[in-house]
């Protein structure tokens, strides 16, 4: 059986709420429906808690916040993508006020900004630190105004429908019913955000498994900057549970175990009482991560039963500003570490929280394959380069998902279709799920002693430093772990809520993505962001100013290229902060 | 401490029983493990077949709503610890269809959230700029915002699952929040639905709900509010000439 | 197709037991108090009861007081006083969730409110007892 729409979009997170609700405002007759594993409400969205970067009033400056974000990137941004990003970021932020979202304000009940790391103006809007929640509530609840949009809310998309270099719509699976279906449509938008899940310590929720990314790279849509992961240096021990920027933008330390600052030692400015803008605390989250690892080398950390952590301190800042600035933050600390942060040091340490690389796209989000759209997370623009700075991610999803939101309206009506073809690939997917997942009989190992070993590989192998041995280790292993994987046990024969059928296809794609971060980290040969090598250890401009872009050819290998960065009036210079 | 606690979970396999049956499984104890740390023990290494929803692990994406020892909560945030010695009885949501195991039936819910308007209704196109909100004004729906749709005051109010007409804590409090919203419009247009009998009038102020909400939205307090607000409106409406009203 | 069918037949449909009211101590209190209106109604017929005997003369009135030391209506008295009591304490206790009091801009803490409501209910009583004992 098949539906077809207008548009579809995979994902209903942030991105793909937007998406959906520039279609359905810029052509109310166009039929759209959001796919999305878990209901758009328990999207990863949902986690992000510091805050929105837009320049909302002067003396900051939309080229201030191109430049922070480029040299934050390393150079490796494309700079007409990011220009684009910070001229429509402030509207796409008034847009979501004039929706209702909860911004935190001034006392005259202006809009109230925060600083944030890498930024050399206060410029990050945000909502106390649920900013994510609130974002994506109000677009979830926004979009419920649009009778255009139709949902499939826990449906799982397993392939991307594609004939003749053209997406034509998905195969997704119910999970309440495993009911299989071929669900067409002349533009396909993957939302699904990131692929934390593909290493073992992140703060990513149990749902950022790479699906968009892994379905479009089967496609032969190429991916770019896949080597370039974000470190996020404050994740609590043993959750891996996020600890926000915004706690060291209200003025937060981190101490190691003498309680000494230790970011004054890494080139990142002197320690002053309070915050300031682009130095120490408030630096970018690669130099963050990599002066943790360096004080663990140094001796300098303390050991804890899930590995050395050092300490946020945030006790100066006082109960009321805690309070009213960082509540979830508190909350957090007390339910998960037993640590009240008014009266005691939080123990954190980096861990996994962005993927800077994605589907590669051009400025409204159309990717290499016809008909097929990214955004968000999932795709790379690129306006995050070799790291993105904090609180550019939701503007990223709100104004590159409106972007492709808009582009597809535009085109829509060019093609009637589906192809032919398509049926029979709807139902080539519909038997391999049937005989190959559903009723596999007797696999010899668990999916999670797989998984497991995947994120170890990851975290071993790419992790904040790599190598060409580290690189060459992983992928040895990602090749043994993929021959597993076919054996694997699926006891589960269900049809009804399966969540071990969605595990075994959500681990097909972890071990796809995690391909592709590792060759894309092997042929790198520099060090830039977030991609450091130990055995390059100096950013080479001449040979990789540019996008790294994997392909997977026919017969399941996979090539590596390389597009140049575009630069448009900043070209690449030293990345200076502290000073 | 002991080295192990049993999870006595309720199994309701559609298609080979008709009602559920109890599934013991002995897992580790260990301080920092939530319930749904030693579910996830249970579906990656003991069984796979084990239903259940969960995504954020920090309380904040609303999906691993659970009944455990007769409580509504969300796993990932009750501690083995504080349900020492065991064993734990994990049960699915109350009030609610089981499609599987723990995991429970939305739609009901989900269909009826459109009907409450939850965005904002603007009388007139925005302003060019931010519409001014002081602090205070934010406080005044702030903590009807902050419903993260986990389902756990359906599951303690005993009116829901009696009356499945009735609108519920969640949907009214979230009425709430844009009504009481300086920027929105719609209190009007909500009216109707509210002050149906199958809204606010249903609610015989059990307070449950908002003993169970894991947020602090306090929906009971907001139905209430809401009571007096649509009393006040009726009888202004009986005393005063149409056009003061 | 596959085998999707029926699946709403197969949800499990869980029954809400008649006892429920006694799973919880707050659904027992609620329960409750449901029940005190009835006390409260008998409150109120017999205020108007005593009302009547009195407008209808001494002989009348006599006899009502009579009725009154009877020890099934003395007794059917002292356990609607407790309902009416109770009725009153979680009243009060409901009315901070309800009504929102601002002061020059300022909510005023739910405590205040119950308090007032208190002081009130002391007043009246006050008042009531000063008629009658006069």
């Amino acid at each position: 059986m098949s539906t077809r729409y207008d548009v579809v979009i995979v994902g209903g997170g942030g991105a793909g709420l937007r998406a959906a609700i520039a279609v359905a405002e810029a052509r109310p007759d166009l039929s759209i429906a959001i796919i999305s594993k878990v209901y758009p409400m328990r999207s990863h969205t949902v986690s992000a808690e510091g805050g929105a970067a837009a320049v909302i009033r002067p003396p900051d400056t939309l080229d201030d916040h191109a430049h922070d974000t480029i040299s934050g990137g390393d150079w490796l941004c494309d700079q007409d993508a990011v220009e684009a990003f910070v001229a429509e970021a402030p509207g796409e932020l008034l847009r979501l006020e004039h929706w209702g979202c909860p911004w935190s304000r001034e006392p005259d009940g202006r809009i109230a900004v925060r600083p944030f790391g890498g930024m050399r103006r206060v410029r990050t809007w945000f909502a106390a630190d649920k900013t994510g929640f609130h974002l994506l509530h109000t677009l979830f609840q926004t979009s419920l105004r649009y009778p255009s949009i139709v949902r499939y809310d826990e449906w799982f998309v397993t392939r991307l429908l594609v004939d003749d270099g053209r997406v034509w719509g998905v195969v997704a699976i119910e999970v309440m019913s495993g009911r299989i279906d071929a669900i067409t449509a002349e533009s396909v938008i993957l939302c699904t955000g990131g692929c934390g899940r593909v290493y073992p310590f992140t703060t990513n929720a149990n749902i950022s498994t790479g699906d968009g990314l892994a379905l479009a790279y089967r496609a032969g849509a190429p991916l770019e900057d896949m080597e370039f992961v974000q470190y996020h240096p404050t994740g609590l021990p043993f959750t891996g549970i996020l600890i926000s920027e915004a706690a060291r933008a209200e003025g937060g330390w981190l101490v190691n175990r003498d309680g000494y600052r230790y970011l004054q030692d890494y080139n990142l400015g002197r320690p002053a009482p309070g915050p300031v803008l682009r130095s120490m605390e408030l630096g970018p989250r690669d130099r963050l991560s990599q002066a943790f690892v360096k004080e663990v080398d140094r001796g300098r950390t303390t050991d804890t039963p899930w590995g050395p952590v050092v300490h946020l301190d945030l006790r100066h800042l006082g109960a009321e500003v805690i309070e009213a600035r960082l509540p979830f933050v508190r909350e957090l600390c007390r339910d998960y570490e037993h640590v009240d942060p008014v009266r005691e040091l939080i123990p954190v340490r980096p861990v996994v929280h962005y993927m800077m690389g994605g589907v590669s796209t051009d400025l409204v989000g159309a990717t290499a394959l016809d008909g097929l759209y990214a955004a968000g997370e999932t795709a790379c623009v690129s306006i995050n380069g070799a790291n993105r700075l904090g609180s550019n991610s939701l503007p990223e999803l709100l104004v590159f998902g409106a972007r492709a939101g808009a582009a597809v309206a535009e085109a829509a009506g060019r093609h009637t279709g589906p192809a032919p073809a398509v049926a029979a690939q709807a139902r080539d997917e519909e038997h391999r799920l049937e005989s190959d997942l559903l009723h596999r009989e007797g696999g010899r190992e668990r999916l999670a002693t797989i998984r497991e070993e995947l994120r170890e590989t990851m975290e071993q192998g790419v992790g904040i430093y790599r190598s060409g041995d580290s690189t060459a280790k992983a992928a040895d292993k990602l090749y043994e772990l993929r021959e597993r994987c076919r054996n694997a046990a699926v006891d589960d024969h269900s049809r009804v809520f399966n969540t071990e059928l969605v595990a075994a296809l959500e681990l097909s794609f972890l071990l796809d993505v995690a391909e592709s971060i590792v060759r894309c980290a092997s042929l790198r040969e520099e060090s830039r962001g977030a991609h450091q090598r130990t055995d390059f250890p100096a950013r080479d401009d001449e040979r990789f100013l540019a996008h790294s872009q994997i392909r997977r050819t026919g017969d399941g290998a996979s090539t590596v290229s390389y597009r140049p960065v575009t630069i448009t009036r900043w070209p690449p210079a030293e990345r200076v902060y502290g000073r | 401490m002991a080295d192990t606690i049993t999870l006595e979970v309720a199994r309701y396999r559609p298609e080979q029983e008709d009602e559920p049956t109890t599934q013991c499984y002995e897992i580790p104890m260990r301080r920092e493990w939530t319930v749904l740390d030693g579910l996830n023990h249970v579906k990656d290494r003991l069984d796979g077949t084990l239903s259940f929803r969960w995504s954020c692990r920090m309380g904040i994406c609303g999906s691993c709503g659970m009944t455990i020892d007769g409580d509504p909560v969300l796993a990932c945030e009750t501690f083995l610890t504080d349900h020492h010695p065991g064993p734990v009885r994990v049960e699915p949501l109350r009030n609610f269809p089981v499609i599987r195991d723990l995991v429970v039936e939305l739609t009901d819910f989900m269909a009826k959230l459109p009907h409450v308007m939850p965005w904002l209704v603007a009388d007139e196109p925005p302003p060019d700029t931010e519409y001014l909100q002081k602090p205070a004004e934010v406080d005044e729906y702030q903590q009807y915002s902050m419903c993260i749709n986990c389902m756990l005051c359906y599951a303690a109010c005993p009116v829901y699952g009696l009356e499945r007409d009735f609108l519920g804590p969640a949907l009214i409090a979230l009425a709430q929040r844009y009504n009481l919203d300086s920027r929105d419009h719609g209190d009007h247009d909500r009216l109707e639905i509210l002050s149906a009998p199958e809204g606010i009038w249903d609610c015989t102020f059990v307070g449950e709900c908002s003993r169970a909400c894991p947020k602090g939205v306090d929906p009971a307090g907001a139905i209430q509010r809401y009571k007096l607000e649509a009393a006040k409106r009726t009888v202004r409406s009986l005393l005063l000439p149409r056009g003061r009203r | 197709m596959t085998g999707y069918t029926g699946l709403y037949q197969r949800l499990y449909r869980p029954r809400v037991p008649i006892l429920w009211w006694v799973r919880r101590r707050s659904y027992l209190l609620f329960v409750l108090r449901e029940l005190s209106s009835v006390f409260v109604a008998w409150s109120v017929v017999y205020t108007l009861l005593l009302v009547h005997a009195v407008t209808a003369g001494e002989r009348s009135y006599r006899g009502f007081l009579a009725w009154s030391a009877r020890p099934q209506v003395l007794a059917v008295n002292v356990v609607a006083l407790l309902f009416v009591l109770f009725h009153a304490v979680t009243w009060f206790a409901l009315a901070s969730r309800a009504v929102v009091v601002r002061v020059r801009g300022r909510r005023v803490p739910g405590v205040w409110i119950v308090a007032a409501n208190y002081a009130l209910w002391a007043v009246a009583s006050a008042i009531v007892a000063w008629v009658v004992l006069r």
